[in-house]
């Protein structure tokens, strides 16, 4: 590899810089894209990782497997899966991504190659779930897949008008329910207007997969389409249109757990300066107080996007280092752009967080100031043994070098 | 039924994605040629988890530029079973300059782009034709509808492929009863490491699992041309129609 200090860059669909190396070197790994063995017996898929989370899901759905743990789009690699050690929407029983890892091949910069799992080598395996790329090139992983009935859930959405109602619909469906997510409405202030999803796989019954008819954002426009003038009326329509639809449906897994893959560089939509998306993690004990809190900051300032959700952790610790997805409740919000007033926004977002006991998701992160992520991050003295010091990014030297 | 599909160049990053979209969860009986037989092992492991059981995915390392290699290598084979599938994907792109200054590389540019894949095109049809059977698809390339300054080479070793395939067309529409079809490709730039250098510049690549897709279906339809994406065509129809006075002025 080469002297200067590279990263190692998947599908770049980090919202953060987390992907960057802004002056160095990328390490494009979507050449890494063959799988290695599948057995549709045991569901035990082994892959080059740069495979695409979208190309597996293709592959194994009509035998009967998906994996366990994907997030809002599976436009993902694998190995940016492991290196973000992300969630989704079924955390509270399936946990993050890295719970599924039965083994990774790592690469470090100095030609060693690290084979561990979470019962070999565990300490480097620890390091590696969720150390955005910073521990060594992971080359391949062993993914133990989960069996489902069928490509399709049955869906229920139920409004809820604030966020005390949210935590009671969380908490009851937690037992019963696999998947839960909400939508909630920025605008509306600390009073939390939202609608709740929760989902369960169901047999395909004859069911055939929809055909994914893919749009494209096919320019940038000048300004924002998000922004003061439409954040209102956006969330106003969202949120009728959605309760609309309330009560009991059945959806196919990829429009439900990946609406937005449809729409082809939707990130388009706010303007040349693009957007900011703050994700935050913060306990139960203090959670309904600091979600409150942050909603009445962020209504209060008018920025915003209708693209925000809520939704609760299990109560699990995740087994990265510096995985996000604590036992908690996670709120994430997009925010357009607006330089200086969405940074002071963020500021008075992070005091919230900071008292809350809570932690910004590197994934997502683009601003966080270096003591909210130490304070956030309490195991980064014990990742820092495992560094590879060939390897450099914008947010380790924003945060941690 | 198994379907006996062989791919020559089948590592190139097209055929690749061809070879996954035939594959993937079908029972298939799929040969390999290229060049390298590491990678060609890598992608055959690849193309074995995919498949359905039963399959098989055999790989070969073979010569590209010996008439008579290729010939022996093509006859071998279809000696067992009649292919149903041919594809003939490799290729290289040189730099232009370089071409015009090094008369070898220029020669096994043309050699490479040209020459192979219309002898590889010419063994395929002799055993196809003796069974009267199989889809023989070929990828040129819309840079051999006209030669331009940027890459008359490769141009134009794809321009042999495109009469090369129009005449085996012809030749076969002439046999009474035939069977054999022959699809011609003409991809626009596609995002692939062939084209690694002009994506670093910011030129527009099509996605290669769409140039794939759009392969895959014009082999099922047996369509004697086809332009990945479909609006090459229209584009390739004004540029060949081009006055010279306003070609030769296009810095293209």
């Amino acid at each position: 590899m080469a002297s200067t200090p590279g990263l190692p860059f998947g599908n770049g669909r980090s919202y953060g810089d987390a992907c960057l190396n802004p002056g160095g070197v990328l390490w494009a790994t979507r050449g890494l894209d063959h799988l290695i063995a599948f057995d549709p017996q045991t569901g035990v898929l082994m892959c080059e990782a740069g495979v695409l989370l979208r190309d597996i899901q293709a592959l194994v759905a009509p035998l009967g497997w998906l994996l366990p743990v994907t997030p809002g789009t599976q436009m993902i690699t694998v190995g940016g899966a492991i290196a973000n050690d992300v969630h989704g929407k079924n955390h509270h029983v399936y946990g993050c991504f890295g719970d599924h890892v039965v083994q990774l091949n790592l690469l470090r910069t100095d030609g060693e190659e690290i084979v561990c799992g979470p019962d070999l080598r565990a300490d480097w395996f620890a390091a590696t779930l969720g150390g955005i790329g910073l521990t060594g090139l992971i080359t391949q992983a062993t993914l133990q897949l989960k069996k489902i009935p069928g490509s399709w859930l049955e869906t229920e959405t139920i409004a809820y008008s604030n966020p005390h109602e949210f935590f009671s619909l969380a908490d009851g469906s937690e037992q019963a329910w696999e998947n839960t997510v909400s939508w909630i409405d920025c605008v509306a202030g600390s009073g939390g207007r939202g609608l709740f999803m929760r989902g369960n796989f169901i047999a395909d019954a004859g069911r055939t997969a929809p055909k994914a008819a893919a749009k494209r954002m096919p320019f940038v426009p000048p300004v924002s389409l998000v922004n003061g003038l439409t954040l209102r009326p956006f969330n106003e329509a969202y949120f009728w249109l959605n309760k609309r639809k309330t009560g009991r449906q059945v959806t196919h897994y990829q429009p439900f757990f990946y609406p937005l893959d449809n729409l082809h560089d939707w990130n388009r939509m706010y303007g040349p300066k693009g957007f900011y998306q703050y994700q935050s993690v913060v306990p139960r004990a203090v959670g309904q107080e600091a979600v409150s809190a942050m909603l009445t900051e962020i209504g209060r300032s008018g920025q915003g996007s209708f693209l925000a959700v809520l939704k609760t952790f299990g109560n699990r610790e995740p087994l990265g280092m510096l995985s996000f997805a604590q036992p908690g409740v996670t709120l994430a919000l997009d925010f357009p752009n607006n330089g200086a007033k969405t940074l002071g926004l963020f500021e008075r977002l992070d005091a919230i967080v900071r008292e809350a006991r809570g932690r910004i998701y590197l994934a997502k992160d683009a601003r966080m100031p270096r003591d909210l992520f130490e304070a956030g991050y309490p195991r980064l003295s014990e990742f820092m043994q495992y560094r590879d010091p060939g390897i450099s990014s914008a947010i380790s030297r924003r945060l941690i070098d | 039924m198994t379907q006996k599909i062989v791919i020559v160049g089948a590592t190139s990053s097209i055929a690749t994605h061809c070879g996954r979209l035939w594959a993937q969860g079908k029972v298939v009986d799929l040969h390999l040629l290229g060049r390298d037989g590491d990678r060609l092992e890598r992608l055959a492991i690849d193309l074995r988890a995919r498949a359905a059981a039963g399959s098989t995915v055999q790989i070969a390392v073979a010569d590209f530029l010996s008439g008579q290699t290729i010939q022996q290598t093509v006859a071998a084979l279809a000696a067992q079973s009649k292919i149903d599938i041919a594809l003939i994907a490799h290729g290289s792109l040189g730099d232009q300059a370089e071409c015009q200054n090094d008369l070898a590389k220029n020669q096994h540019e043309l050699e490479v782009n040209g020459v192979s894949p219309v002898l590889y095109a010419e063994a395929f049809a002799q055993q196809m034709s003796r069974v009267n059977h199989g889809t023989l698809c070929v990828i040129g390339s819309v840079a051999g509808d006209r030669g331009r300054r940027s890459n008359y080479v490769y141009g134009a070793a794809k321009g042999l492929v495109t009469r090369y395939v129009q005449g085996l067309q012809h030749r076969l529409a002439g046999v009474k009863g035939n069977q054999v079809k022959v699809v011609l490709i003409k991809p626009g730039p596609t995002d692939t490491p062939m084209t690694a250098q002009f994506k670093a510049k910011g030129m527009k690549l099509a996605p290669v699992e769409d140039v794939a897709a759009g392969i895959v279906a014009a082999v099922t339809a047996g369509k004697p041309v086809a332009y990945v994406p479909g609006k090459w065509w229209l584009i390739m129809m004004v540029i060949r129609h081009l006055p010279s006075i306003v070609f030769n002025k296009m810095n293209i």
